[in-house]
């Protein structure tokens, strides 16, 4: 089969798996959804490395195959198709969202089990699987758009899966408000590259900014690409658009893995990496890019050392590494900010499983002030989170290690001001060291909770009454909240072979990359970035061996650290937060982020809608238009409701006058 | 007799009973100014017939007399019943059918 | 000669007109159609239209008239003097009337119309004949004809439905008579034509005097002073009975 006809399989297989479940869930139990779901997505993984293998067979300058299947419009000015490109960039996306879909779906089988909403969470999670493959395999920005939108609906849907909490539900909106203010960003930035490339597919986009049709137009090219930036950040949760991603930890842990570690929030970063031709030359924008996932990253890891959820620790890593992917692709390093793309999204949905399963040991509960010493009662989970953990933090030989460290090396060959950059990138590695320790620390070390001590006796923990566990307040079990049953990784199999997996992959991928010995990555990559300048950079080696050793360094050092405080010496941590108070609170409110935009963004709309309420709608078009006009209608029919008297000789009379007028008419007319 | 005569006659027959129409508030009254319109109308019919040469003019009022028969019969049918109802057979207190 | 009837039978015809419109009594306005309905037969002969003229006189003035009698016995004649604003509404209804007139006798008078021809077409004998309009009926408006008499047989149906009796309702003759019910006022009227025209008004109101559940009128109030009351002797109350 060719190539483009298995672009179109991956496509196809989550599509049918959404309609299939969507309309026949009523037929289909339980069971069979969960199933159909996992079998859909394992066929477009097959199809994904189908798509692989015959890509490789063509020849490497061929490497880039467009299909479409329909014009939409396709004028003189404008051509919109439904076309799909498949590149080795698209597939390598492709691989890695079905890839770590399949596992998710299948642990997804075990932890929703026994939620009454389960037919409906696989229908939206293959939808969300299909839109994000329509965002990857998209050949131009018509369906780039359109796969933006629908990961955007898909992660409402999902992060507010439990409708009746009004905690998810007012977490879905806020992401999807800010998502929309992605959205146009993303449009208006099209509509700047439209405006001078004259076509919306990305070849042809690419080949007209090589052969300079922006040359005189570049301030417009830097603004269409900024306002791609304002897309890929709301996307990516970046700075300042990243509020909504701790919120979204209200959906279910599967959820949280999925689109909040390994797919969605990667979107941006694959929309840089895509659309590298025009950020090289849009360098403000490029710097701009890497300035900001290199803040990212920073703030991220200050917030993420003070959280006590177990999954917003999680989400704040996920956006600082994230961070250093922006960072990776804006500063040149396409190949290495897509390899810890990949690595990340092993080692984060295994951080995020892992998690599921130890909520699922707290009966639902997500605090880390409640959890310790889990340690001898959930060794697979613990051993998990190990393996993440290291793998997070950046120590050899895990994957995240290498992934990191190449990054960080090619930034600092940038020179210039990007040595900054460097700098900042090796405090964060710091920084992720401690928080993801703290966070195995308190969860796995010390005295056993009493859920541990439960779980150890054989028997685990069910709470009263079930909770929400962001405020505390009673719920139900019923179809909009959580099921009452609550699985464990030890117990359900499955979760085991997805995690085990990931596991395993989080251990060895870095194999894929290892410096100046294997480059599996960027001999693939190389056909979608031939054309870019950086692709032949290489870091010199003293660069590269003096990042390693730094990496392992700052790494164990963070861990150590952590061990010390959260560890061996009990009252340190409580005693740190006594000394810095308004450090902490500054911190643990996230950097006071969310009321900033409430100040500056919200409170002003919303005067503004009521303003416009009280007075534009209440007074202008209530009173004065809609009032306005039917008054006169009925000031109109009134008048002439006045002839339908009801006297007799009223009528007698009018029959008269007209008879009389008609006579004159016709007198008037022969004369 | 010039026949303009009797046209005019008919119209003067036939304004003076749409005053009545007009002015009189008992039904029953009214429907006899009708009769004078209707009749002012045979007139005019039965002139023109005979300014023609032409019987159609007179089947015609024929015609309509047989209508206006009936039409008195219904109207008459009407005030009885309103008056078996003890409703006053006033015109101006029967208006109910307004908008 | 014509010349002669024709007025004699226009003014019989015009003043049987306002009479019909004038005269406050219901049962003379009837009678006033019947002077101004036998009038126009005569019109009707002398426009030689014998069957339409002998038609009018049985059918009109016979059975429709009666008609019309026979509904204004039953339902009595209330009259009513005119309503307030009434006065005003005769004054426009006049003079709308009068503007009218005016239009239809410039249309008929005037230039306009030039196919009014004052002699009329030369007599053809049987014009105006039964035979004729029989011949006319049955030959060429066989349809209206026909049509007619299923409108006829509609409007019969129609009176009979309207005005009979309906199940679960109470009508005037359900509830026997109590004395004194009928007060339908008496006309303070006596039908003159001064009182037509306003020269001379009534009594404000009627004064009414029961004597044995009857209204006493105004000769038997005039008769009953004459009389000493009181008395209740049969014999007076016969002679005042014989004399009304």
């Amino acid at each position: 089969m060719s190539v483009t006809t298995w672009g179109w399989l991956v496509l196809a297989f989550p599509l049918a798996g959404t309609i299939l479940i969507g309309l026949g869930y009523r037929r289909m139990g339980r069971g069979p959804a969960g199933w159909l779901a996992t079998l859909m997505i394992a066929l477009a993984f097959a199809s994904a490395i189908g798509a692989l293998l015959s890509l490789q067979d063509l020849d490497e300058h061929g490497r880039q195959v467009t299909s479409s299947l329909w014009d939409y419009a396709a004028t003189g000015s404008i051509d919109a198709r439904l076309a799909i490109l498949v590149d080795p960039l698209s597939v390598f996306m492709a691989l890695v969202v079905t890839g770590v879909s399949t596992l998710i779906h299948l642990y997804s089988v075990s932890y929703m089990r026994s939620d009454r909403g389960n037919a409906r969470y696989f229908a939206y999670l293959n939808f969300f699987v299909f839109s994000m493959l329509v965002l990857v395999l998209a050949a131009n920005f018509l369906l780039l758009i359109v796969g933006w939108a629908f990961v955007g609906a898909a992660s409402y849907l999902l992060i507010s899966f439990w409708y009746r909490r009004d905690t998810a539900t007012a977490a879905g909106i806020k992401a999807f408000v800010i998502n929309v203010v992605g959205d146009v960003g993303l449009v208006l930035g099209t509509f700047f590259i439209l405006r001078h490339s004259g076509t919306l597919d990305f070849l042809g986009t690419f080949d007209a900014v090589h052969d300079g049709a922006f040359a005189d137009h570049r301030g417009a090219l830097v603004a269409g690409c900024m306002l791609l930036l304002v897309g890929a950040f709301a996307k990516s949760a970046q700075i300042p658009l990243h509020t909504w991603l701790p919120d979204a930890m209200e959906g279910p842990t599967p959820v949280s893995s999925l689109i909040h570690a390994a797919t969605m929030v990667t979107a941006g970063v694959y929309l840089i990496a895509r659309m590298h031709p025009l950020f090289e030359v849009a360098t403000p924008a490029a710097d701009l890019a890497a300035i900001i996932g290199c803040a990212t990253l920073l703030i991220a890891g200050t917030i993420a050392l003070t959280q006590t959820d177990i999954k917003r620790v999680i989400a704040y890593s996920t956006m600082s590494q994230i961070g250093y992917m922006v960072m990776g692709v804006a500063a040149g390093a396409y190949v290495a900010g897509l390899f810890h793309l990949m690595t990340h999204a092993f080692f984060k949905a295994l951080l995020f499983m892992a998690a599921g399963s130890i909520i699922g040991a707290m009966a639902g509960a997500q605090s880390l002030d409640r959890m310790s010493g889990f340690r001898r009662a959930m060794p697979f989970t613990f051993g998990c989170f190990v393996v993440g953990g290291l793998a997070l933090a950046g120590v050899p030989p895990f994957s995240g290690f290498f992934s990191k460290d190449e990054i960080l090396a090619f930034v600092g060959d940038r020179g210039g001001w990007y040595v900054a950059l460097y700098a900042v990138g090796y405090v964060g590695a710091f920084l992720t060291g401690i928080y993801t320790w703290r966070m195995i620390f308190r969860a796995f070390f010390n005295r056993p909770c009493p859920e541990a001590v439960e779980l150890e006796h054989g028997h685990l923990a069910h709470a009263e009454h079930p909770t929400n566990p962001a405020t505390g307040e009673r719920e139900d079990t019923d179809v909009g909240f959580p099921g009452p049953e609550h699985v464990i990784a030890e117990r359900e199999w499955r979760m085991k072979v997805a995690m085990g997996i990931l596991a395993v992959g989080a251990t060895v991928l870095g194999l894929l990359q290892i410096p100046n010995v294997t480059h599996v990555l960027t001999d693939y990559l190389e056909p979608t970035f031939a054309d870019s300048r950086f692709v032949h950079v290489h870091p010199p080696n003293g660069l590269i061996w003096f990042g390693m050793v730094l990496g392992t360094v700052v790494a164990l050092l963070g861990i150590w650290i952590a061990y010390q405080v959260w560890v061996k010496r009990p009252g340190a941590a409580a005693a740190m937060q006594a000394r810095f108070p308004a450090l902490h609170a500054f911190l643990v409110n996230k950097w006071y982020f969310d009321e900033l935009i409430d100040l500056l963004v919200v409170r002003p709309w919303a005067a503004l809608g009521a303003f416009a309420n009280r007075t534009f709608e209440r007074v202008v078009v209530d009173r004065t238009l809609v009032g306005g006009a039917t008054g006169i209608v009925r000031a109109g029919s009134q008048a002439v409701r006045a002839i339908q008297a009801g006297f007799l000789r009223y009528y007698a009379a009018l029959l008269l006058l007209g008879g009389a007028g008609v006579v004159l008419y016709f007198l008037i007319q022969s004369s | 007799m010039a026949l303009s005569w009797y046209l005019v006659l008919s119209a003067l027959i036939f304004c003076i009973g749409a005053g009545g129409v007009l002015t009189r508030r008992n039904p029953l009254v009214i429907l006899l100014c009708l009769e004078l319109m209707l009749n002012a109308a045979n007139l005019a019919l039965v002139t023109f017939a005979r300014m023609h040469g032409n019987a159609d003019g007179q089947v015609f009022a024929l015609i309509v007399m047989a209508v206006a028969a009936c039409e008195v019969a219904v109207g008459l049918g009407l005030i009885v019943a309103i008056f078996r109802r003890r409703l006053p057979i006033d015109v101006d207190e029967m208006k109910e059918l307004q908008g | 000669m014509s010349a002669v009837i024709f007025f004699i039978a226009a003014i019989g015809a015009l003043a049987g007109a306002v009479g019909v419109v004038s005269l406050r009594n219901p049962f003379y306005s009837v009678l006033a159609l019947v002077g101004h309905l036998i009038s126009l037969a005569a019109l009707f002969l002398l426009l030689r239209a014998e069957f339409l003229a002998a038609g009018q006189v049985i059918v009109y003035a016979g059975a429709v008239a009666v008609l019309y009698v026979f509904v204004v016995s039953y339902v009595g004649d209330g009259t009513q003097p005119i309503g307030p604003g009434g006065a005003r509404l005769r004054a426009v209804a006049m003079l709308f009337v009068g503007a009218l007139f005016v239009e239809l006798c410039i249309a008929l008078l005037g230039s306009g119309l030039q196919a009014i021809d004052g002699k009329g077409a030369p007599y053809v004998p049987g014009f105006g004949t039964p035979a004729d309009i029989g011949e006319a009926l049955l030959e060429q408006f066989l349809l209206p004809f026909e049509v007619a008499s299923l409108l006829l047989l509609g409007a019969t149906v129609g009176a009979v439905m309207l005005a009979r009796r309906r199940f679960g309702g109470t009508t005037i003759e359900d509830v026997p008579y109590q004395p004194g019910q009928y007060i339908t006022p008496r006309s303070p009227f006596s039908g003159t034509m001064a009182e037509a025209v306003g020269v001379v008004r009534g009594p404000a109101e009627p004064v009414l005097r029961v004597r044995d559940g009857y209204i006493l009128g105004e000769r038997e109030l005039r008769v009953r002073e004459r009389v000493p009351a009181g008395d209740g002797d049969p014999s007076a109350s016969a002679s005042t009975r014989g004399e009304a």
